[in-house]
């Protein structure tokens, strides 16, 4: 099946058909992960990571866990920051500047490159605080302004409907999926390029799953997203790419990037083989 | 198969008196408890009544009520809390937020504030009339008394208001800042309130424990018994209030009783605030 009778198959929301955005099959890298390596207290975690996040694309990290993709994810946001000990050397590329580079601005980085967690993480909010708070933060003030965004993030994620009458409740009242796709609403809020997804539906019941895939599934093409999963069939569903990752000694490595349907049909590594096909990991 | 019996029957019943004893423990609390509230309410309640809320002392406050006594006792309260407060919060946001966990800087803040929670009220009594009341030459003063109390409260405000802090989710912090959300935004907007019960419930602690204070007020705010005109004029608080007409008044214990009825009813009111703030915190953490 190709990627256009999939998405055709899940768009009644306002993202509008695929055909909108770049087309996924000519790759061009928005991000680019030079040499990374990152430790924790001087112990590594990933050791020299070179890979190509592509333009549109969704790129899948896979791999046991231990093995470092999250690390790699929050490198890319740069939240490693926020970590105590972590310490990440080599370059991230984003249109051709280091993110590292001692003036980058990481606010305005982090709002070109939103995040998901694992754990749905709505803020002991009102909903429509929820979504407006980033944007006063980013100097989208006028009222209008802000019921627009929120209403579309909301529609894009297709919760609107479910939440349109009680703005004003508490998030955390919403279901576990509902609070995800708050979560996810609240980064396309911010329009990034770029959208980091840590496990987003593993603590979700297949259910909720399945709808926020759908919903990931229904990004491609208008955003780069880069997603952790351990579901091996998710990631066969939906990436574009895929990234193995392994724990060789004690540190993360990547041991194969490419095509998703070659990592899982053809791949070259044995450990890829062994671990798509569930012998191993 | 004797032997597997006699060691069921052993345990059950040492389980048996372990039960007893903690039950026995608990209950000896709750009676010393009850016991003193019956004391106070057999000797102070006929003696209790608008009148003595609303009446100025008189004859060294055998006779009269405790208004003037009232009001310094909340001015003090007052004084401490407003000058304790901002420096004691600011403290704890710093050593939550700003400062790594295990830094030296910290550990020194940290040890200093356990010290200074350690030292018998009697020496900040002292530590107050020598500096406030001598060197700053304020007088035995309700502002002098204020101060003095201000000092006891901050290692209390300090550690309770941190220990809200940091018990505030860590994904709150990741998620605001992946999210571009500056860390004072974050601090403002999400983490001061998710804190605030617990920093209230804090707060209500500090006020419960400078309402019974005794010593260090004797040496400061004085135990002038009329009503205070200034900061500056010297204030009977109402626990030293209790301690003079017992200890110095023959004939006093009856408004004596009566005022720790007033004082204790007062500490109960704030302590199941306080709770109901922790509970609600609680509550509101089983429902993320």
């Amino acid at each position: 099946m190709n990627i256009e009778q999939e998405v055709g198959k899940c768009d009644p929301f306002t993202l509008g058909p695929l055909e909108a955005g770049p087309a996924c099959c000519d790759p061009l890298p928005v991000i680019q992960v030079k040499d990374l390596s990152l430790r924790y207290n001087g112990k590594p975690a990933l050791e020299k990571v070179s890979l190509d996040i592509y333009e549109g694309c969704i790129t899948a990290l896979i791999g046991p866990s231990g093995c470092g993709k999250t690390s790699l994810l929050s490198a890319i946001n740069r939240l490693t920051d926020l970590i105590p000990g972590c310490s990440v050397n080599g370059r991230i590329l984003m249109q051709g500047r280091n993110i590292y580079d001692r003036d980058e601005n990481v606010q305005a980085l982090r709002r070109q490159v939103g995040m998901v967690f694992q754990k749905p993480t709505p803020f002991p909010l009102s909903i429509r605080r929820n979504l407006s708070l980033s944007l006063h933060e980013h100097g989208i003030t006028r009222k209008t302004e802000v019921a627009d965004i929120s209403e579309q993030a909301l529609r894009d994620v297709g919760l609107w409907d479910e939440v349109c009458d009680r703005m004003d409740s508490a998030a955390l009242n919403l279901s576990g999926g509902q609070q995800q796709r708050l979560c996810i609403a609240r980064a396309l809020a911010l329009q990034p390029q770029i959208l980091l997804m840590d496990e987003p539906c593993s603590a979700l019941d297949p259910i909720a799953s399945g709808v926020v895939e759908d919903l990931i599934c229904r990004l491609r093409g208008r955003y780069t997203v880069v997603i952790v999963t351990h579901n091996l069939a998710q990631a066969r569903r939906i990436a574009n790419y895929a990234a193995f990752f392994w724990v060789s000694g004690h540190a993360g490595q990547l041991i194969e990037f490419g095509r998703c349907q070659k990592i899982f049909e053809s791949p070259r590594h044995e450990l890829t083989a062994a671990y798509v096909n569930g012998v191993r990991g | 198969m004797y032997d597997v019996v006699r060691n069921r029957g052993l345990r059950k019943l040492r389980e048996y008196a372990a039960q007893c004893l903690i039950y026995t423990a608990v209950l000896l609390i709750s009676a010393v408890f009850i016991w003193l509230l019956i004391d106070l309410l057999r000797g102070g309640l006929s003696h209790l009544s608008w009148e003595f809320i609303t009446e100025l002392p008189r004859d060294a406050g055998r006779a009269g009520g405790i208004a003037s006594i009232l009001v310094s006792t909340l001015l003090i309260l007052l004084v401490a809390v407003l000058t304790a407060v901002p420096v004691a919060w600011m403290t704890a946001v710093l050593l939550a937020e700003f400062v790594a966990t295990g830094s030296w800087f910290g550990k020194a803040v940290r040890f200093s504030l356990h010290v200074l929670a350690g030292v018998p009220s009697i020496v900040f009594g002292l530590f107050g009339n020598a500096f406030f009341c001598v060197y700053l030459e304020l007088g035995f003063s309700i502002l002098s008394g204020g101060l003095t109390l201000a000092c006891m409260l901050l290692p209390i405000l300090t550690s309770t208001a941190e220990a809200g802090l940091r018990a505030v989710p860590h994904v709150y912090r990741l998620a605001a800042s992946a999210l571009g959300l500056s860390r004072a935004a974050a601090l403002l907007h999400l983490i001061l309130p998710a804190a605030a019960p617990v920093m209230a419930a804090g707060l209500l602690l500090g006020i419960g424990r400078a309402l019974a204070e005794t010593a260090a007020l004797l040496f400061t705010s004085g135990y002038a018994e009329r009503m205070p005109d200034s900061l500056l004029d010297s204030g009977r608080a109402l626990a030293l209030h209790i301690f003079d007409l017992s200890m110095n008044v023959p004939g006093g214990d009856e408004p004596a009783y009566a005022s720790a009825l007033v004082l204790v009813s007062l500490l109960l009111g704030i302590n199941i605030l306080a709770m109901k703030f922790a509970y609600g915190l609680q509550r509101s953490k089983l429902m993320s």
